[in-house]
C-alpha cells in the first residue's frame, strides 16, 4: 500500500452491474457516505480517504481479480465489499495472498474465519439461532424451511435442523429452488398442506416476490403461518409488494426504525445526501460501520499497515446506529444484537424483540452442544 | 510476438488478466472452427470449459489437501460435505489422469453429444437450443452439489499447481507462457486443419450438408470431429484459466458465459482464425477497462456492437476491408458509368453465406 501522500487508498468493491447490483449498489452509497463523513471530519491518521471503487458485476471470478487489482495495482489499504457468499470465497484466497485487508458487510452462514477478513454482518448465532429461539418462545412447535439452492440457505437450514432436533420442533418440509426462481405454485401449496406453525425463508433475491405473492394468493396469513425472512431487508419491501408482506417477520440486527442517537444521524445523513425516499438496510449499516471499524482499527495501531492493524482489531469498538459494536480479534467478527422485526404497512420494520445485550459472534457455533456435529 | 514478450514489459496483475483473456480466446479458436467453418451454433461451450476447469480444480484441491490439510480431504468437504472425499474424485488425485482426463472427458462427452446429435440430423437453431439447454443443466447441477462440487461457491482458495507454489509471480509468468504457448499451437492446429481437404469438407457441410451427403460423405462424421476437437480446445482452456484465475464456479460455465465466449467470435469474424482470437481478446480487454470506469454501461455497448455486427457485417470486423473494398469498387464503377463488377465471384472457402447459418 501507498501512504507516503497527504491522502490513502481505500477500495469499494460492490456488484454495480448484474443481478446483485440492485442489493450492492445500496451497500456502496453507504459506504460512500462514511467515506464522505470521516474525510469531512478529517481523515484517517490525517489523510484523506481516496476510493477506488471497482464492480464486481455479480461474478465471483470478477470479484477475485478485481480484489487483485485493487491490492496490487491500486496499492488499497483496506478493501470494503462482496454480498454472495461465492464473491466472498473467491476474494478470500486473494487477500490472503496478498496479506491485505477485506470488510465484509453481509450476513452469512458462518463456518468461517481468516485473519485478512473482517466480518461485519451477522453470522448464524446472531441471526438465525435467535429466530429460532423467538419462534420456540411463541409456542412454534413444526417449522417449513423454503430456500434458494446455494451455500447459505443449504447450511441454514443444517444449523435449523440441529436445533429443531434439540429442541423439540419438528421440520415438516424443505424445499429448495434454483436461484432465480419464480414458480411457488407446488412449494405453496406444500406448505399450505404441512400445517405448520411457521415457515422459515432463506429465499434470496427476485424469488422473494414471487414466494410472498403466491403465499398470500393461496390464503395463507401472517396471522395464520407466520413467514421469518432472513435475506429480506427495507430495501426488498417495496420490490415484494407491501400488501403482500405487510406482518411477516425478519430476522436481522439492524432495522432503519432503530431509535439510537447515532442511527437517527445516521439515516438524516443518508436521505440528505440520496433522497427523501430512499431506506437504509441491515447490510447498508453493516457497511458503514465497516469502514468507522477501519478507522477506529487503524487509529489504535497508529499505522496503515496489515499486521499492526490485525493485532490491534481485538476490542475496538464503535457507537454504530445498531448500538455498539465491538470486534472479536479471534475470530475477525463483530458483537451484535440480534432483532426480530415485523413488517409494517409503510413498508419499513419495527422491531418486535431484541437480544437484552449484545451477542458475542461465534461462527462455528463452538458454544452450542446441539451443533456439535455440524462443522 | 508481442504475447509471448508481454511477461517481460506487464507486471504480475496484468499478466494474470492477459493470460485469463487467452483462455477464453482458445475456446474462441474452437469456436470459430464448429461455427464459423461448421455452422454449428453452440452456445454450450461453457460445459466443456468447466469440464476441463473443475477436473483441474479437483486435482488441485486434492493436491493441496495433501500438502496442506493434513486428512488430506479438501477444506469445504469437511464444511459442507461428509468429511470425506467421494469416489469419483479419487482417479484425479493423479496428475497423469488428470491431465489426460482434461482433454479426453470433454473429447469423449462432446463425441456422444455429436453422434447422438448430428446422427439424428439436428442442426440450425434446434441445435442451439440444445447446447444451451445443456450449459443451464450442467450449472445446475453443479450447484445441487454442495457437499462435493462447492456448490455456487465453485472451487477456490488454490496455494498449489503441480507441486509449484501459485503465490510465486514466476511461477504465474509461467503458467501465463503455458497459456499464450497453447493459444499459437490452437492457431496453429487450426490453421492446418482449415487448409487442409478436411477444410474444404467441413466447409461444404456447412454449405450445403445435403450436396456433401450425395457425394458419399457422412456429414454427421465431420460435424461431430469439429464438434470434439472445439470441446478439447475448451477443455484444455479451462484447465489453464483454474491456475490462473484462482476459482472455478458454476457461473463460469453457464449459459451467460457461454454466450459471453461467442460474442468476441462474432465479433472477430467467425470464419477466420485469427478473427475469433482478436475478438475474444479485444472484447475481454474492453470489457475489463470499461466496465470498471462505466458499469452498467458496458453490458449496453456489449449488446450493441453485437447487434450491429450480426446485422450489418455478418463476417465480423475481420471482413471491413472486403466490405469496404467492395463498396469502394461499386462506387467507382458507379461513377465511371461501366458495368457493374464481375458477376458471380466464386465464394471464397472462408467467405460467410448471406444468411446466416443459425
Amino acid at each position: 500500500m501507498d501512504t507516503s501522500g497527504d491522502s490513502v487508498k481505500v477500495g469499494f468493491l460492490n456488484s454495480l452491474s448484474g443481478t446483485m447490483a440492485i442489493s450492492e449498489s445500496t451497500v456502496f452509497d453507504s459506504l460512500s457516505l462514511a467515506a464522505e463523513e470521516i474525510n469531512a471530519g478529517g481523515g484517517v491518521l490525517g489523510k484523506q480517504l481516496e476510493v477506488i471503487s471497482e464492480d464486481g458485476a455479480s461474478e465471483p471470478t470478477k470479484f477475485a481479480e478485481r480484489a487483485g487489482k485493487l491490492i496490487q495495482q491500486d496499492c488499497t489499504a483496506a478493501v470494503f465489499g462482496g454480498w454472495t457468499s461465492s464473491s466472498r470465497k473467491a476474494m478470500l484466497p486473494v487477500f490472503e495472498a496478498n496479506n491485505s485487508l477485506l470488510f465484509y458487510p453481509v450476513q452469512y452462514e458462518g463456518l468461517e474465519s481468516s485473519e485478512n477478513i473482517f466480518y461485519t454482518g451477522a453470522t448464524t448465532n446472531q441471526q438465525i439461532i435467535p429466530a429460532l429461539d423467538y419462534l420456540a418462545e411463541q409456542g412454534t412447535k413444526s417449522i417449513f424451511l423454503v430456500g434458494s439452492d446455494y451455500v447459505f440457505p443449504r447450511t441454514a437450514n443444517k444449523i435449523i435442523n440441529a436445533y429443531a432436533e434439540a429442541h423439540g420442533m419438528e421440520i415438516v418440509g424443505e424445499e429448495y429452488t434454483p436461484l432465480g426462481s419464480t414458480e411457488f405454485s407446488t412449494i405453496v401449496n406444500k406448505v399450505r398442506d404441512s400445517g405448520a406453525d411457521a415457515v422459515f425463508n432463506t429465499l434470496n433475491g427476485d424469488s422473494n416476490v414471487a414466494f410472498f405473492r403466491q403465499y398470500k394468493s393461496v390464503g395463507l396469513t401472517a396471522d395464520a403461518m407466520p413467514v421469518v425472512s432472513v435475506s429480506i431487508a427495507e430495501e426488498e419491501v417495496p420490490g415484494i409488494g407491501v400488501e403482500n408482506i405487510e406482518g411477516q417477520l425478519t430476522a436481522w440486527d439492524y432495522y432503519q426504525t432503530l431509535d439510537t442517537p447515532a442511527n437517527t444521524a445516521f439515516v438524516t445523513a443518508f436521505k440528505d445526501k440520496y433522497g427523501a425516499d430512499r431506506v437504509t438496510s441491515d447490510p447498508m449499516e453493516a457497511a458503514y460501520t465497516s469502514l468507522y471499524l477501519w478507522k477506529a482499527m487503524v487509529e489504535k495501531a497508529g499505522s496503515f499497515e496489515v499486521d499492526k492493524v490485525q493485532d490491534a482489531a481485538d476490542g475496538v469498538s464503535f457507537e454504530a446506529p445498531e448500538g455498539t459494536v465491538t470486534v472479536n480479534g479471534e475470530n475477525n467478527h463483530i458483537t451484535k444484537t440480534p432483532r426480530i422485526g415485523r413488517i409494517t404497512p409503510d413498508g419499513l420494520i419495527e422491531t418486535v424483540w431484541e437480544a437484552p445485550e449484545a451477542v458475542e459472534p461465534d461462527p462455528y457455533l463452538e458454544t452450542y452442544d446441539w451443533a456439535a456435529g455440524l462443522s | 510476438m508481442l504475447l509471448v514478450a508481454a511477461p517481460a514489459l506487464l507486471p504480475v496483475f496484468s499478466l494474470t488478466l492477459l493470460g485469463k483473456f487467452i483462455c477464453f480466446a482458445i475456446v474462441a479458436v474452437g469456436i470459430g472452427l464448429a461455427w464459423g467453418r461448421g455452422g454449428m451454433l453452440t452456445l454450450g461451450q461453457g460445459v466443456f470449459f468447466g469440464l476441463g476447469a473443475y477436473i483441474m480444480a479437483m486435482h488441485m484441491k486434492l493436491a493441496d489437501a495433501a500438502l496442506f490439510g493434513g486428512s488430506g480431504v479438501p477444506d469445504f468437504m469437511l464444511l459442507y460435505g461428509s468429511g470425506t472425499v467421494p469416489g469419483w474424485w479419487e482417479p484425479f488425485r493423479s496428475p497423469v489422469v488428470t491431465v489426460l482426463a482434461v482433454v479426453l472427458v470433454p473429447g469423449l462427452v462432446a463425441l456422444v453429444l455429436g453422434l447422438a446429435i448430428f446422427k439424428r440430423r439436428v442442426k440450425g437453431a434446434y441445435f442451439a437450443i440444445l447446447s444451451q439447454a445443456l450449459a443451464a443443466a450442467f450449472a445446475v447441477l453443479l450447484i445441487g452439489q454442495q457437499a462435493t462440487t462447492g456448490g455456487s461457491n465453485g472451487l477456490s482458495g488454490f496455494r498449489s499447481f503441480f507441486g509449484l507454489d501459485l503465490a510465486d509471480p514466476a511461477n504465474k509468468r509461467m503458467l501465463y507462457l503455458a497459456a499464450a504457448v497453447l493459444l499459437l499451437a490452437v492457431v496453429a492446429a487450426s490453421r492446418q486443419l482449415v487448409h487442409s481437404r478436411f477444410g474444404e469438407l467441413l466447409v461444404a457441410v456447412r454449405d450445403q450438408e445435403e450436396r456433401v451427403r450425395f457425394l458419399g460423405y457422412d456429414p454427421a462424421t465431420v460435424k461431430t470431429a469439429v464438434y470434439v476437437l472445439a470441446a478439447v480446445m475448451a477443455g484444455m482452456a479451462g484447465a489453464l484459466f483454474v491456475p490462473l484465475v484462482g476459482i472455478i464456479s458454476p457461473a463460469d460455465v453457464g449459459v451467460t458465459p457461454s454466450i459471453a465466449f461467442l460474442i468476441g467470435v462474432a465479433i472477430g469474424g467467425r470464419a477466420t482464425i485469427l478473427g475469433p482470437v482478436l475478438g475474444a481478446l479485444g472484447v475481454a480487454i474492453a470489457q475489463t477497462s470499461l466496465a470498471s470506469t462505466f458499469p452498467s454501461f458496458w453490458v449496453y455497448f456489449q449488446g450493441l456492437l453485437f447487434v450491429l455486427v450480426i446485422g450489418f457485417l455478418p463476417g465480423g470486423l475481420a471482413s471491413l476491408p472486403a466490405v469496404l473494398g467492395k463498396l469502394r469498387r461499386r462506387r467507382r464503377s458507379a461513377g465511371s458509368g461501366t458495368a457493374s463488377g464481375p458477376a458471380g465471384t466464386p465464394a471464397a472457402s472462408g467467405s460467410i453465406p448471406k444468411e446466416i447459418p443459425l
